[in-house]
């Protein structure tokens, strides 16, 4: 119980203080807008490319789009955990009774939910489009899901290389590394058919992938047992990275 | 039972950096006692152990009854803990750090209401209570950390540095807010590298120099070793340590 009412505490403070930098969340909602539109502009010829499987690319794009953006925004959470160690504020909150897988797992809610604010913007400009979620509300879920438990998972891994680390240029140089090769060994904005043989391989294994074929599946109504199986799978991945930044945290505080 | 006993504490850090070579004091409940001495003597190191932060290499500590190493929980139910380096979090209102802060030590939503705004009042917040903490002064800064510290009734109130780069007028504020504190008979331990925040604010003072105490007592008593007249704490620091005292200059 303590544990529960002290996430929910600690979620409404990262909540409170993103609502009040109006820049920042006007950037984050037309970022992702901006990425449709780009995306959708650029690569508009692509769907025409024999066996892309898709008959518009902004219907392809929409769910790709909500999980790229889980990805961008969650993977730099540990930057306001760095943040807080740096002002005094995380001493202050270890010297009180906090449960201290709190101060943990209400970083994860704050990106999972950040993430799924920006994943409903998305779909809803993407359909403004011209695309449908085939898959009904189960499918928009679905996309919803995948980003929640995308975005929970890299911000956990962030968290947790943020408190090894210690520093901020650490945690925006390896995010980076990270980032951009997972979008790209996935079927994000390039159709799986059209991808060469050995990325379709590694991409099996990118939790990334996992993410974008779960929620395209789902907005597009697709067999559910292999969306099951994705989201299974993420689930697994954003409990090991929760673990991991536990763990991590523990051995900040011991080094002390 | 004191309110704080620590018994040949010591702390390595993991770079071999000696910061406490064993560190015994006692201070009885309802005291104001100091710890005197430079940066780097080993005050803050002390007062992290005494928190909960930092784990001591050896020796032992309790605080209101309390083994800070066993019973760590117990510890951080009775105490308050204002760092030297802030923990407001800047973008939230004074309230909000108040509530918050009593929301993490399960104070009922109803009383909790009742002692933020006794405090925000107490504290001279009211008027900027609902106004994000990044447009408050250093003062008000200070006294919202003080009473974040208090919020829950603690029994033994830590205050690192509590006035270090604070303008004399501040100062001067936060002192008469010591004494008010002590007057209500809470324990206070406080660190300084003020001579003079010492001299006018602690019943008891120990003065630490390179991770341990080289003298204690009453300024009074402290004063009293040193002969002559119109002796200042200065003087007993430069006997207990055989160098002049250099304050913030380290």
């Amino acid at each position: 119980m303590d544990f529960l009412s002290d996430t929910w505490h600690l979620f409404v403070r990262l909540l409170r203080a993103t609502a009040r930098m109006p820049v920042f969340v006007l950037i984050s909602i037309v970022q992702p807008i901006l990425w449709v539109l780009l995306f959708g502009q650029l690569f508009a010829k692509v769907t025409t490319i024999q066996g892309f499987g898709a008959s518009s690319y902004v219907q392809f794009l929409a769910p790709g789009i909500s999980i790229m953006t889980a990805l961008f925004g969650a993977a730099y959470s540990g930057m306001g955990m760095l943040a807080d160690i740096d002002r005094g504020v995380l001493d202050r909150l270890l010297t009180t009774p906090v449960s201290r897988g709190a101060l943990i797992a209400a970083r994860i809610l704050h990106s999972a939910f950040q993430v799924v604010i920006q994943a409903a913007i998305i779909l809803a400009v993407a359909c403004l489009l011209g695309a449908r979620p085939h898959g009904g509300l189960a499918g928009i879920l679905t996309v919803f899901l995948a980003a929640a438990l995308l975005g929970a998972a890299f911000a956990a891994f962030s968290n947790a290389l943020a408190l090894a680390a210690r520093k901020q240029e650490l945690v925006i140089a390896v995010m980076n590394f990270i980032v951009l090769p997972t979008t790209f060994l996935s079927s994000m904005i390039m159709s799986r058919n059209l991808m060469p043989g050995w990325i379709q391989g590694v991409s099996r294994f990118n939790p990334v992938n996992w993410a974008v074929t779960a929620a395209r599946d789902g907005f597009e109504g697709r067999s559910s047992s292999e969306v099951a199986l994705s989201l299974g799978l993420l689930a697994v991945f954003a409990l090991i990275c929760a673990a991991l930044a536990t763990r991590s945290f523990s051995r900040y505080r011991r080094a002390m | 039972m004191g309110a704080i006993e620590v018994e040949d504490l010591r702390k390595t850090y993991a770079g071999g950096v000696e910061a406490l070579r064993g560190v015994s004091f006692a201070v009885r409940p309802g005291e104001v006692f100091a710890l005197l001495g430079p940066n780097g003597a080993g005050k803050s190191t002390t007062v992290r152990i005494l928190t909960t932060l930092s784990a001591p290499t050896a020796g032992q500590a309790r605080v209101a009854g309390f083994d800070v190493v066993r019973q760590p929980r117990e510890v951080r139910r009775r105490i308050g803990s204002v760092a030297q380096s802030s923990g407001v979090d800047l973008t939230a209102t004074g309230r909000e750090n108040l509530t918050l802060q009593g929301h993490l030590f399960r104070l009922p939503p109803a009383g909790l209401r009742s002692r933020t705004a006794e405090l925000l009042r107490l504290f001279q917040l009211e008027a900027a209570a609902d106004r994000p903490a990044m447009t408050y002064s250093g003062g008000m800064k200070r006294r919202l950390d003080v009473a974040m510290g208090l919020i829950h009734r603690p029994e033994v109130l830590f205050l690192d540095e509590p006035t270090t780069g604070l303008d004399p007028e501040s100062r001067a504020v936060m002192w008469k807010e010591v004494r008010r504190l002590a007057a209500e008979g809470l324990t206070l331990l406080l660190t300084t590298h003020y001579l003079e925040e010492a001299d006018q604010l602690a019943q008891r003072i120990a003065i630490v120099d390179g991770g341990r105490i080289v003298a204690a007592g009453t300024p009074a008593e402290l004063k009293r070793e040193i002969p002559g007249e119109a002796v200042t704490l200065d003087d007993v620091y430069l006997k207990a340590t055989g160098h002049p005292y250099r304050g913030e200059g380290g």
